[in-house]
């Protein structure tokens, strides 16, 4: 049996994160070779103007469950919408960004639906019409190829992996309405508290600047912040840096922090450990600045300068600067 | 709890292709949950009560229990089984069923296992209970039968506040795990630990092979100091076409 392809659209704000139109335009594929409809599952506040946003990356229909006491994840209300719109749907497979609500959520539906979650995939394929995921595991030092034998079949998308197409660009989707009504929860959710002026998370920059021991001092980690400023980039930490109390974990890429796949990674004097590496491997392009010509991190570097980090740094914002016409 | 290889440990794959050999692997206390076994810790010692461990895994987990019981644990499960489960789902039904038993206020897990990187289990056990969960906290505080958690977020943080029976998912922030002292150690040994031979049910998802990523092909050094930037910035626009 095959049904259609479902995904949620997870937004952040009035807007969608681009892990959702990666998913999307992933889904559309799917559907594709199964030859089914794409649904697009909306939560959030804000979005009746966009929601019709997703057809140009090859939603069908979008269900929209639009309420300003959906603005932040509630893993009540989320998860009931959610069962709502599978019970409406009948998806055969559904597909939700790897992002912190897509992970929570995405195990509680496979509870109530008596399947289970393909997590953090890097690569889907389908096999007699069943879902065949590629995800990595002990921190990506293997890539294991699972077999969901359960419908429907859920996987959650690694952020950034998968490619965001505007497949149709006029695409004018359906639009369906869930009306939400707030179901009894024990949870509040209180508030959001941003972390800084952090416009960007790692998991979702294309462009990530990544300061480890060789930093010396939290105080120095200014030179990278210019550097991002100047790419459009955000800052990273090796977990050296984070134990240290330089900067806080939620900067930490690595085993024990995120794993980040930008287009462009530079790492600062930073070493290059294997806990910190399976963390930022499937990055497109890696560059590595490092006095230690010995480093490991030039092993797997695409470039690399040999050079103090104090002085290498600041001449490369300075010819980034002109680079993007910014002096 | 989990019993995970290190995570220094070089992973191989095995002779069938489809799991991991894990015959030299030294084994320890999901990270993940070091940081929530010493939040049940700190619990107890501010506001009374006992912390029990339970986990699913092979006899061998026996030595890693010992160690939870050292860092302040009063007494254990042990459900015991050949292997821990590839399907999440069927290790979250294995461990609802014998804490439908139990009593608690506050249950507390790992976010994820840093071997299979699941990170699943634990609200999907919450789920099977019907009592709220909150993954992926940095910060929990508890006080007259309420708890209020910080759960980190992509860009930062999110507060929520439930009331108890509740289960969390810690995040690697959430606390400084202690050592055990020799004492400790000793005393561990005395702890009960309750063995219960486990039914795991079918599981919905099965490894069908598993690889060792691509190699990462070695890259170039541009060359020494400031005078390799503009060479640098050049190569990435023109060569990596990445800027």
């Amino acid at each position: 049996m095959t049904g259609d392809v479902l995904v949620l659209a997870e937004s952040s704000g009035p807007t969608f994160r681009k892990a959702a139109f990666e998913a999307i335009t992933e889904g559309r594929r799917l559907a594709d070779l199964l030859k089914v409809n794409e649904y697009a599952l909306a939560i959030g506040n804000g979005l009746k103007d966009r929601a019709s946003e997703l057809g140009k990356y090859g939603a069908d229909i979008v269900i929209l469950a639009n309420d300003p006491s959906l603005a932040l994840f509630h893993p009540d209300y989320y998860r009931e919408i959610a069962l709502e719109a599978i019970e409406r749907v009948s998806p055969g497979i559904i597909l939700i960004a790897a992002t912190s609500a897509g992970k929570d959520l995405a195990p509680r539906l496979a509870i109530h639906l008596d399947t289970t979650v393909a997590s953090e995939c890097t690569q889907l394929e389908l096999e007699n019409g069943k879902l065949i995921a590629t995800r990595p595991a002990y921190a990506g030092k293997v890539l294991l190829k699972v077999r969901v034998n359960s419908s429907p079949s859920i996987a959650t998308l690694r952020p950034n992996v998968f490619t965001a197409k505007e497949i149709v660009p006029g695409k004018r989707p359906t639009i369906e309405q869930i009306e939400f009504k707030r179901p009894e929860s024990p949870m509040v959710v209180k508030e959001f508290v941003t972390q800084g002026a952090k416009k960007l998370d790692l998991t979702e920059a294309s462009v990530i600047i990544s300061g480890g021991r060789g930093m010396g001092g939290p105080q120095n980690y200014k030179i990278l912040e210019e550097l991002a400023e100047v790419m459009g980039g955000v800052v990273g930490a090796s977990r050296a840096s984070v134990d240290a109390g330089w900067r806080p974990h939620s900067d930490q890429v690595g085993q024990t922090g995120r794993t980040v796949s930008p287009t462009l990674y530079i790492a600062a004097g930073i070493s290059g450990a294997i806990q910190h590496r399976v963390g930022m491997i499937n990055s497109k392009v890696i560059v590595a600045i490092n006095k230690d010509p010995e480093a490991p991190i030039f092993g797997f570097a695409d470039y690399g300068i040999v050079g103090d980090v104090f002085e290498v740094v600041p001449a490369l914002t300075r010819e980034m600067k002109v680079f993007y016409g910014k002096t | 709890m989990r019993r995970v290889p290190d995570t220094a440990t070089r992973i191989r794959i095995a002779s069938d292709g489809k799991s991991i050999d894990t015959s030299d692997a030294e084994f320890v206390i999901n990270p993940y949950e070091e940081y929530a076994l010493e939040q049940a810790v700190q619990l107890k010692e501010k506001h009374g009560g006992e912390v029990t461990v339970v986990t699913l895994g092979p006899e061998k987990t026996t030595q890693v229990i010992m160690k939870t019981l050292a860092l302040g644990a009063d007494n254990a499960v042990h459900l015991k089984c050949d292997k821990i489960p590839d399907d999440p789902s069927s290790i979250a039904r294995a461990l609802a069923n014998e804490l439908k038993g139990l009593e608690f206020d506050v249950l507390l897990f790992g976010k994820k296992g840093v071997d299979d990187d699941n990170q699943q289990v634990g609200q999907m056990v919450a789920e099977l209970l019907g009592i709220p969960s909150m993954t992926q906290i940095v910060k929990l505080e508890i006080s007259d039968g309420k708890a209020v958690a910080h759960r980190e977020v992509e860009g930062g943080s999110i507060t929520v506040e439930t009331t108890l029976p509740a289960a969390f998912t810690a995040e690697k922030d959430l606390t400084a795990p202690r050592y055990a002292s020799l004492r400790e150690l000793v005393a561990a040994r005395k702890k009960p630990i309750v063995v219960k031979d486990v039914q795991l049910s079918p599981p919905s998802l099965e490894i069908v092979s598993i690889q060792y990523p691509p190699p990462h092909p070695p890259g170039k050094i541009v060359g020494k100091g400031v005078d390799a930037v503009p060479i640098l910035v050049k190569l990435l626009h023109e060569e990596a076409k990445v800027i």
